[in-house]
C-alpha cells in the first residue's frame, strides 16, 4: 500500500471523497492510454512539485526563453535537449530555420546519432512534421520550434502524443519581441516552462562558470506553478541545484539521482 | 511552365585524335553518303549528304565508319534510361541524336536550371559524349536551341522561347530535309520568316507539317512526351473507358495499381526505391508524380499514403484517361525476421524508415537529415548533413570547449571596446543594445584551412565566451589574431548564443 501511494503524495492529504473523485477524473482523462509514465528531472525540488513526479510522457510541453531568449531560444533548446538526452530512443527535431548548432546538443548528452532533423520552411510545416513524428511509434520524443501555437494545433499535438506515449516539446520562439506576449495565450499543452539565463556560477578564477538558469513553470495541468534557480544541464542532461541552495554539500551530482534515467509509473 | 531540355549528343568516340576527320557512312537511296561527321571533317569542307566517293577524294586520310542506326537507337535508349534515373521521370529519345527531358519541378534539386544543364553536360562528357543542352518552354524550342544556338548550355527565361528561336534556321523545326529544301527555294531561311507568314497560304504551299511544328515550337499546342521504359521495369497500367478527375477516384485507382505493382515486385523479389506515376490527360498532356523511398519497400499501404499526398499537385485538367505506375529504381528485398524482444529493448532500434520517407517526400529529401561531425576546427564547417537513416561514425566534437546552442549562419558585426592583442572585450553593442562584459573565457584560436583555399593561409580567429550583467552568454570572435594585419580584419563578430 505504501508503495502504490507514494507517487501521488499531494493526494494523500485530501479528504477521501475528493480523492476518489480525482481518481475518477484521471481515469476518464487517460482512458485510451496504455501507460501513464513520467520522465523525472532527478531534482527533488522539481519532481516533487510536478504531478506524477516528473515530466509527463505522452503529453505536449511548451518551453520558451525569457527576455532575448524568446527570439533565439538558445536556453530553451538546451533545456529541451537535456530532457531528451535522459530519455531513451530517437528524437525528431523540427526546425524552422537552420541555426541550431549540433555540437551543443552533444554537449548535453543528446548524441548526433539520436537526432533526426526535419527542416520545414514555415510554422505550418513544423506543426505537420511534429504531428507526423508523434504518430510514429518508436521515437523518444518530438521537438518543434514554433512561434504561434493555436489551441487547435496544440490539441492535435497533445492527442497525437497521448496516443503514442511520446514526449512532445514545443520550443516557443518568435521573430519579434512584441510577439512574445503570445505565450500568455491558452494552449492544450500540459506544462509550460520558461528558461532564462542567469549569471553563471562564480569561479575562484576569472572565467565563465557553469551556466545557471531561472526555470519557471508558468502553467501545469493538475499542478501548481513555481520557479527555481538551477545550474544548467551537464554532459548527461542533468540539472542541479546551485550549491548554496541544496541542503547538502556540493557534490559532483548533487540533486541528480543515480543516473536520472528510468521511468516512474504513476 | 513546361520546361524541356534536350541534348544533342554527337556520337563520336573519343579514341581517335580530335583532328582526325571522321564521317559516318549512311545510305541515301542506293548511294553511300555522309550521314554524320566530326568537327575536323566539317572544317575540311565536307557536308552531310555528300557522296562518299566525293568526300574521300576531297579529304585524304578520311576515316569512314559504317552507320548502324539500330545500335545507335539502342544506345540512345540506354542513355535515356540513365537520364531518367538522374533527372526526371519523363525522358524520351528525340530524333536520332537527342534526348528530351521534361524538367518541370526537377531543376530545383540541382540548384537551378542552369546548374542542372551543366551537371548533365559534365556527366555526359565523362561518358564520352559531347553534348549541347538547352532548356526552353517547349520541346520544339529546346530542340532547335540545342542544335542550332552554337552554345553548349542555353537557358531560356520563361516566355522568351519564341524570341530566342526566331533567328535559327528552318532545320531546327524537326521538318523533313526535303521540306526544308523546298522552303529554302521559296525564300524561307529562318524560323522567324516562316512564323511571319500567314498560315493558310503556307499550309497550301508546304502542307500542314510546318504549321504544326511551328505551333509546337512556340508552345501553342501541347506535345506530350512518352517516357522511355526499360524492359525489366516493374510497372502497372490502367486505362479508363471514361476519363476520371475526382481526387478520390484517382486515389482509389492508385491503390489498385500500387497493389498490382507490389505483387509484381514480390514476384521479382524486389523492393521499390522510387515510384513514378504518370497521369495521361485527355488533352494529350502527361502529368508526373514521383515518390522516393529511403529504403527499398513493397509496403503497399505506405506507398499509397505517400502517393496520395502527391495527388494534390496533380492537375487532372479535363480528365485523366490512363494512369501508369512504374518502379524505376528497384532493389532486391527479401523478408527479414523481426528481433524478438520486449517493448523497451526494441525502442532504441525502432524502424524509422516510414517516418523519414513521409517527411522527406513532404519537405524535400535534403530537408530531413542528421548532423554529423567533420574534421574541421572552424565551427561552421564542423557540421555536415548526413542521410537520416545511415549509421554515423563516432563523433568528434569537443565536449569541454564552449559551443553555443545557436550559431548564426552569418556572423553579425559588433562594436567592441577591447584591449589588443588578446584580451576579451570589456563591452560590446549588438543589435542596438550595449552590453558590459562581466566574465569571459578565451581566446580559442582557430586557424584558416589553407588546404581548402589559398586565402586562408595566414588567417586566424580568436573565439571568446562572454557573459553580460544579465547572465546572457554569447560566443564572439575577432577576425585575426589582434596583431598581424595579415591574419584578418581585426573586427569583432557575434558568432552565436549559449543556452
Amino acid at each position: 500500500m505504501e508503495q502504490s501511494r507514494s507517487p501521488a503524495m499531494s493526494l494523500t492529504r485530501s479528504p477521501a471523497a475528493l480523492d476518489a473523485l480525482r481518481r475518477q477524473v484521471r481515469s476518464l482523462e487517460t482512458v485510451d492510454q496504455a501507460t501513464r509514465a513520467v520522465l523525472p528531472f532527478g531534482v527533488a525540488q522539481i519532481d516533487g512539485r510536478l504531478p506524477g513526479g516528473g515530466l509527463q510522457l505522452g503529453a505536449l510541453h511548451e518551453v520558451a526563453g525569457g527576455a532575448d531568449g524568446a527570439l533565439h531560444g538558445a536556453a530553451a533548446a538546451r533545456f529541451t535537449a537535456g530532457v531528451l538526452a535522459r530519455a531513451d530512443g530517437q528524437v525528431l527535431w523540427c526546425l524552422r530555420q537552420r541555426d541550431l548548432f549540433a555540437p551543443s546538443l552533444a554537449q548535453v548528452g543528446l548524441r548526433p546519432d539520436r537526432v533526426i532533423f526535419a527542416e520545414a520552411g514555415d510554422e505550418a510545416g513544423v506543426l505537420a512534421s511534429m504531428e507526423e513524428g508523434l504518430r510514429w511509434p518508436g521515437l523518444a520524443g518530438v521537438v518543434g520550434e514554433v512561434g504561434k501555437l493555436s489551441m487547435t494545433a496544440s490539441r492535435r499535438l497533445q492527442l497525437a502524443a497521448e496516443k503514442s506515449g511520446q514526449l512532445a516539446i514545443a520550443i516557443r520562439r518568435w521573430r519579434r519581441a512584441a510577439e512574445a506576449a503570445d505565450l500568455g495565450q491558452p494552449t492544450a499543452a500540459s506544462t509550460r516552462w520558461r528558461v532564462s539565463a542567469l549569471p553563471s556560477t562564480p569561479l575562484p578564477v576569472p572565467g565563465v562558470g557553469r551556466p545557471r538558469w531561472f526555470l519557471e513553470l508558468l502553467r501545469c495541468r493538475a499542478g501548481d506553478a513555481f520557479d527555481i534557480e538551477l545550474e544548467a544541464c551537464d554532459a548527461k542532461g542533468h540539472l542541479r541545484l546551485p550549491a548554496p541552495l541544496a541542503d547538502r554539500p556540493a557534490g559532483p551530482d548533487a540533486g541528480a539521482g543515480q543516473d536520472g534515467r528510468g521511468l516512474v509509473a504513476a | 511552365m513546361q520546361a524541356q531540355a534536350r541534348t544533342g549528343a554527337a556520337s563520336s568516340r573519343l579514341e581517335p585524335a580530335i583532328e582526325t576527320p571522321i564521317v559516318m557512312v549512311g545510305r541515301v537511296g542506293r548511294r553511300r553518303a555522309v550521314a554524320h561527321m566530326n568537327l575536323a571533317a566539317a572544317q575540311a569542307g565536307l557536308r552531310i549528304g555528300q557522296a562518299i566517293a566525293h568526300a574521300t577524294a576531297l579529304v585524304p586520310g578520311l576515316v569512314l565508319h559504317d552507320l548502324d542506326p539500330l545500335a545507335d537507337q539502342a544506345a540512345l535508349h540506354r542513355l535515356a534510361l540513365w537520364a531518367q534515373k538522374l533527372y526526371s521521370p519523363t525522358v524520351a529519345v528525340d530524333g536520332d541524336d537527342g534526348l528530351v527531358i521534361d524538367a518541370s519541378g526537377c531543376a530545383h534539386l540541382f540548384g537551378g536550371e542552369e546548374k542542372m544543364l551543366i551537371d548533365l553536360r559534365a556527366r555526359l562528357a565523362k561518358a564520352g559524349f559531347v553534348a549541347q543542352v538547352a532548356i526552353a518552354d517547349s520541346w520544339g524550342g529546346a530542340h532547335a536551341l540545342a542544335r542550332f544556338s552554337r552554345r553548349s548550355v542555353f537557358v531560356v527565361a520563361p516566355g522568351q522561347t519564341g524570341l530566342q528561336i526566331a533567328d535559327l534556321p528552318l532545320a531546327g523545326l524537326r521538318l523533313p530535309a526535303d521540306l526544308v529544301e523546298n522552303a529554302g527555294k521559296l525564300g524561307f531561311d529562318t524560323i522567324a520568316e516562316l512564323e511571319a507568314t500567314a498560315k493558310g497560304p503556307l499550309a497550301r504551299r508546304l502542307g500542314m507539317e510546318p504549321v504544326r511544328r511551328l505551333d509546337q515550337a512556340f508552345g501553342r499546342v501541347a506535345e506530350p512526351i512518352e517516357p522511355v521504359m526499360a524492359a525489366q521495369t516493374v510497372r502497372a497500367r490502367k486505362v479508363f473507358a471514361e476519363p476520371i478527375g475526382a481526387p478520390e477516384t484517382m486515389a482509389r485507382y492508385l491503390t489498385l495499381l500500387v497493389d498490382e505493382l507490389c505483387v509484381a515486385l514480390e514476384a521479382a523479389s524486389l523492393g521499390a526505391k522510387r515510384l513514378d506515376a504518370w497521369f495521361h490527360r485527355v488533352d494529350n498532356q502527361i502529368v508526373a508524380a514521383r515518390l522516393s523511398l529511403a529504403k527499398p519497400s513493397r509496403d503497399a499501404k505506405r506507398m499509397v499514403k505517400l502517393l496520395c499526398e502527391k495527388l494534390e499537385a496533380v492537375d487532372p485538367g479535363f480528365g485523366v484517361e490512363a494512369i501508369v505506375l512504374a518502379a524505376f529504381l528497384a532493389e532486391p528485398l527479401s523478408y527479414r525476421q523481426d528481433e524478438a524482444g520486449l517493448g523497451q529493448a526494441r525502442k532504441a532500434s525502432a524502424d524509422l524508415t516510414g517516418l523519414v520517407d513521409t517527411l522527406s517526400n513532404r519537405l524535400g529529401a535534403d530537408h530531413v537529415y542528421r548532423l554529423a561531425s567533420t574534421q574541421s576546427d572552424l565551427p561552421e564547417r564542423s557540421v555536415r548533413k548526413a542521410p537520416a537513416l545511415d549509421p554515423l561514425e563516432a563523433h568528434a566534437w569537443p565536449i569541454d570547449w564552449p559551443r553555443p546552442t545557436r550559431l548564426f549562419r552569418h556572423p553579425e558585426p559588433i562594436d567592441t571596446v577591447a584591449l589588443l592583442p588578446d584580451a576579451p572585450p570589456a563591452a560590446f553593442s549588438w543589435r542596438g543594445a550595449r552590453r558590459r562584459v562581466l566574465r569571459a573565457d578565451g581566446p580559442e584560436r582557430v586557424f584558416g584551412e589553407w588546404w581548402k583555399a589559398d586565402g586562408e593561409l595566414a588567417r586566424s580567429r580568436d573565439y571568446f565566451q562572454v557573459e553580460d550583467e544579465a547572465g546572457e552568454r554569447f560566443w564572439i570572435y575577432r577576425d585575426g589574431d589582434g596583431e598581424d594585419p595579415q591574419s584578418g580584419s581585426q573586427r569583432w563578430f557575434m558568432a552565436g548564443v549559449f543556452g
